[in-house]
């Protein structure tokens, strides 16, 4: 049935439009530092920038922190759900659920008010500590991403089938999650891994109210103060998300053939 | 009594080992469900009672009537009308996109490309997004800069800022049509080619099939959606604190502010506000909740 | 001029021929059936009837009227699909009274239409049920009234049983032919299921990757197969290949044995390979008349069907089947027995085309 395809092809157009124009508006930008010609002096700035490559550490090495946290709480309970305890599957979602349901600004607050230095658990109480809150508190922003991607592995892989292979052969159960498991969803938590790398890097307001060196808050910093640099620095924060999605679909095509 | 075994009924080889594998998997659920509890559950019901608490522990619904001062109910307002405005908008371009790309008849390659594409732009929301849209539409904005030069238009002489209610609303949608298509795409794949026939052959025009079986169909997840994204542009704090600083009055950067000690600070409002906010984005992903089960019975 | 004519069609895809030089006039009240394995043209012939597809070249005309041009909404016709395709949002009654509801006929007038449609296909309990509250049979059954509903020139329906169970699908089959033949409404029938086609049809089209095979009643193509595929595509069929040692008298030598047909072999010469088909019903477990050929072999598979009991005897290369009916009193032979199997010259059919 051949119709009219103008109207998909407005659509398209129009949201191509929508989508790109500030890309481009920002790369142009980006490239006005010297006066008069286009140049990449913005981008040069920007990475010599000793401050860039703190913070741009710091976040990178916090949300490697979470992946392998989030990982080791996410599977193994993915991993429990279906096998054993498929009643509370529905908890565990309502769960999962929560971080999309409640602010972020909601939980650190929250969490400001709970942990901070005159309570049980004192986790302001000095840097390292609120270091080790902050990635908790990324670690339950990334859970949803994190549960959902590795929960679908676990049902693509027939986990029952597996566990009860292992177990004939006479594997014990830290085997069978290490050894058995956690392979075959190797490409699940890829894909969320690089989503939460996405989601650590350009996050903002927890960093910014627990007061931690990270690269949302020198973003913020870099837009109050300079004209130029906030736009290579939004470009550069464009092709970092890019790269995280674009190794999301390498990999998952890799599973797919793989599964073949 | 079977019924209850039901569930476990897989004649595992150890079956007498029943109840110390029970123990066993409970303890390997148990982080989860307590670092659940640390991050999630405490944190939201601290703030909770907090609201419904004075400086001194005791009961009282002060904090609530300040909520309806005229200052903060404004925010709580602007706030509502943003979030509807970039929900609505984002819903209703978004669906013109998903189908476009699933049912517009358009090359098969155009579809992958923007998922792909919408996955990366639902996640450059916050800080970046900002920058980006002030290099575009700001006052020396590459769009402005070449209305003026070629059109000899300054959007700025309407009175358009993009530093406003409006220009916050054109900004979110940079993530919220990108939700709204990830979301709907696989809606639409839901409408299957069978019906579109069936209606066809038993003598419906297009638009009759669309507003008795395609509409009807799709309507809990649009709507689920479209309040899916009311509530992600509630809870939005980088992008607005971006774009305009503290200045623009809605409910996240007054929480923020609230937090940060930048006003009087005045910690039990703070337990108000965010109880507000949670009531809010709750209540609108609830209904999200419930009308995603909904379709699910009728789409068996 | 017949009521359905589908005169030199052709459908080519980017990478295919679908469908080449399609031919078939239908009568007003005939049950066709489009039978062949899967991609063998047949859905697409229907689509094309119904306006989903446009043939590359050819004419399609109902009662007279040329429909290529026509979008199928234009054209009137009745559609059953194999997923049932009921609107998930909308009750039994409503579903089947869409079509008038549509054409914009009055509500006097719709009510009374779908109870009787409902009585027809003896539902009338269901009316307020939703699609998923029902079986797959109540589906297709449903289905099949909403397309009825319209009152169509013409009901095309496109494997609708293949969803189904084996059980449901047999007093289905029994259901849909009994309601045609009460309405007396041209049908075309899609199915890859011999039994099907032969149960249900006043004719059948076997057809095989975009080619009719043969057109004739069940009996014709049943008794009849004009080519190998027709002979082994309908019913079971035993193929036996062997040296011509006498092409005049038509005998042949399988496997160290001779067998003799009845009219000879045409067109060949001694020494040269031939096959010749033979239904397994043909075939009895005992010595035949001076008349017949007999043939010995041991006894290699014993498949007790219920009724029938089928038997597979092994000569040297080659086995057959042949099937006897089921008898309480006498039980089946053994595997491995010895036996002699025997036929008639007349059941022997010399297949088209020398077999390497």
């Amino acid at each position: 049935m051949s119709r009219a395809r103008l109207g998909p092809w407005l659509a398209i157009a129009l949201g191509a439009l929508y989508f790109l124009v500030p890309l481009i508006g920002t790369f142009e930008f980006s490239l006005r530092m010297r006066r008069g010609e286009y140049s990449f002096d913005a981008y040069w700035i920007v990475l010599s920038d000793p401050r860039f490559q703190a913070t741009f550490g710091y976040s990178t090495v916090l949300a490697l922190a979470t992946i392998v946290v989030g990982v080791l709480l996410v599977v193994p309970t993915a991993y429990w759900i279906q096998l054993r305890l498929p009643r509370l599957r529905p908890v565990v979602e309502f769960i999962t659920l929560l971080p999309l349901v409640i602010p972020a600004i909601v939980l650190v607050f929250g969490y400001l008010r709970i942990y901070n230095s005159s309570s049980l658990l004192p986790m302001t109480s000095s840097q390292r500590a609120t270091d080790v809150l902050l990635m908790c508190s990324y670690v339950t922003l990334a859970l949803p991403y994190m549960y959902r991607a590795v929960d679908t592995g676990l049902r693509a892989i027939d986990v029952r089938t597996l566990t009860e292979a292992a177990e004939s052969l006479g594997a014990s159960w830290f085997t069978i999650l290490f050894r058995v498991i956690f392979p075959n969803v190797r490409v699940a938590i890829l894909s969320g891994a690089f989503l939460t790398f996405a989601i650590v890097i350009g996050e903002f307001t927890m960093a910014s109210l627990l007061d931690r060196p990270a690269f949302g808050p020198y973003l913020q910093l870099m837009g109050a103060n300079r004209a130029y640099e906030p736009s290579a620095l939004a470009i550069i924060a464009f092709i970092v998300t890019w790269a995280c999605m674009g190794l999301i679909q390498v990999f998952g095509r890799g599973a797919r053939q793989a599964a073949r | 009594m079977t019924t209850q075994s039901r569930v476990e009924t897989h004649p595992t080889p150890a079956a007498t080992l029943q109840l110390g594998r029970m123990s066993w998997s409970w303890l390997g659920v148990a982080p989860f469900f307590l670092f659940a509890l640390m991050f999630l559950i405490l944190p939201t019901g601290f703030l909770v009672v907090g609201g419904f608490q004075d400086a001194d522990g005791n009961f009282t619904l002060d904090n609530i009537a300040r909520l309806f001062r005229p200052n903060i109910l404004s925010a709580y307002w602007i706030s509502l009308e943003i979030s509807a405005a970039s929900a609505l908008g984002g819903a209703v371009i978004g669906f013109f996109l998903a189908y476009a790309v699933v049912l517009g008849g358009l090359p098969r390659w155009l579809r992958p490309t923007l998922m792909t594409f919408c996955g990366v732009a639902s996640n450059f929301a916050g800080i970046p997004l900002a920058f980006a849209f002030l290099a575009t539409l700001g006052r020396t904005g590459l769009v402005t800069v070449l209305l003026v030069q070629y059109f000899g238009f300054n959007i700025y002489s309407t009175g358009f800022n993009l530093l406003s209610f409006w220009g916050l609303a054109l900004t979110y949608l940079y993530f919220q049509i990108p939700l709204m298509v990830l979301i709907l795409t696989p809606a639409l794949d839901g409408l299957k080619r069978e019906w579109r026939e069936a209606s066809a052959i038993l003598g419906a025009t297009a638009g009759q099939y669309w507003r008795y079986v395609a509409l009807p169909v799709l309507w809990p997840s649009l709507l689920g959606t479209t309040l899916l994204l009311f509530a992600n542009s509630f809870g939005a704090v980088a992008t607005a604190y971006g774009l305009t600083g503290s200045s623009l009055n809605i409910v996240t950067i007054l929480l923020y502010a609230q937090i940060r000690g930048d006003v009087l600070h005045d910690q039990n409002l703070g337990y108000a506000l965010a109880l507000g906010m949670i009531l809010i984005t709750g209540l609108s992903n609830g209904a999200y909740i419930w009308l995603g089960t909904r379709s699910q019975r009728w789409l068996r | 001029m017949a009521f359905l004519e589908i005169e030199k069609v052709r459908k080519v895809f980017a990478q295919s021929t679908a469908v080449e030089k399609f031919d078939l006039a239908v009568e007003h009240g005939e049950f066709v059936s489009f039978l062949g394995p899967s991609g063998c043209g047949k859905t697409t012939i229907l689509r094309m009837v119904a306006g989903f597809e446009t043939p590359t070249s050819g004419a399609i005309r109902i009662n007279g009227q040329d429909v290529i041009g026509l979008r199928p909404n234009q054209r009137h016709v009745g559609m059953v699909f194999q997923s049932y395709a009921l609107f998930p949002n909308m009750t039994v009654a409503d579903n089947v009274a869409f079509g008038l509801k549509v054409a914009k006929r009055p509500a006097s007038e719709i009510g009374p239409r779908v109870e009787k449609m409902l009585h027809l296909i003896k539902l009338p309990q269901l009316a307020g049920r939703y699609p998923y509250q029902l079986s797959g049979g109540q589906q297709q059954r449903v289905a099949l009234a909403r397309a009825l509903a319209i009152e169509p020139q013409l009901l095309l329906l496109d494997e609708p049983l293949s969803a189904l169970d084996a059980k449901i699908r047999v007093s289905l089959r029994e259901e849909i032919r009994n309601v045609q033949r009460e309405l007396g409404i041209t049908t075309i029938y899609v199915t890859h299921d011999q039994e099907e086609a032969l149960s249900m049809s006043d004719r059948i089209v076997v057809m095989s990757e975009g080619r009719v095979e043969q057109v004739g009643t069940p009996f014709e193509v049943y008794n009849y197969p004009r080519t190998r595929f027709v002979a082994s595509f309908v019913g079971t069929l035993n193929i036996l290949k062997g040296r011509v040692t006498d092409s005049a008298n038509g005998t042949l030598a399988v496997d160290d044995q001779e067998i003799v047909t009845a009219r000879g072999i045409p067109n060949a010469r001694a020494g040269e390979l031939r096959s010749v088909a033979l239904r397994p019903e043909a075939v009895s477990l005992s010595d035949a008349g001076a008349e017949g050929n007999r043939m010995r072999g041991t006894i290699e598979e014993v498949s007790f069907l219920g009724s029938v009991v089928r038997i597979r005897v092994r000569f040297r290369e080659h086995a057959i089947s042949l099937d006897t009916f089921n008898s309480p009193g006498k039980s089946p032979p053994r595997r491995g027995e010895p036996v002699t199997v025997s036929f008639a010259r007349d059941d022997l059919r010399v297949l088209e085309g020398a077999e390497a």
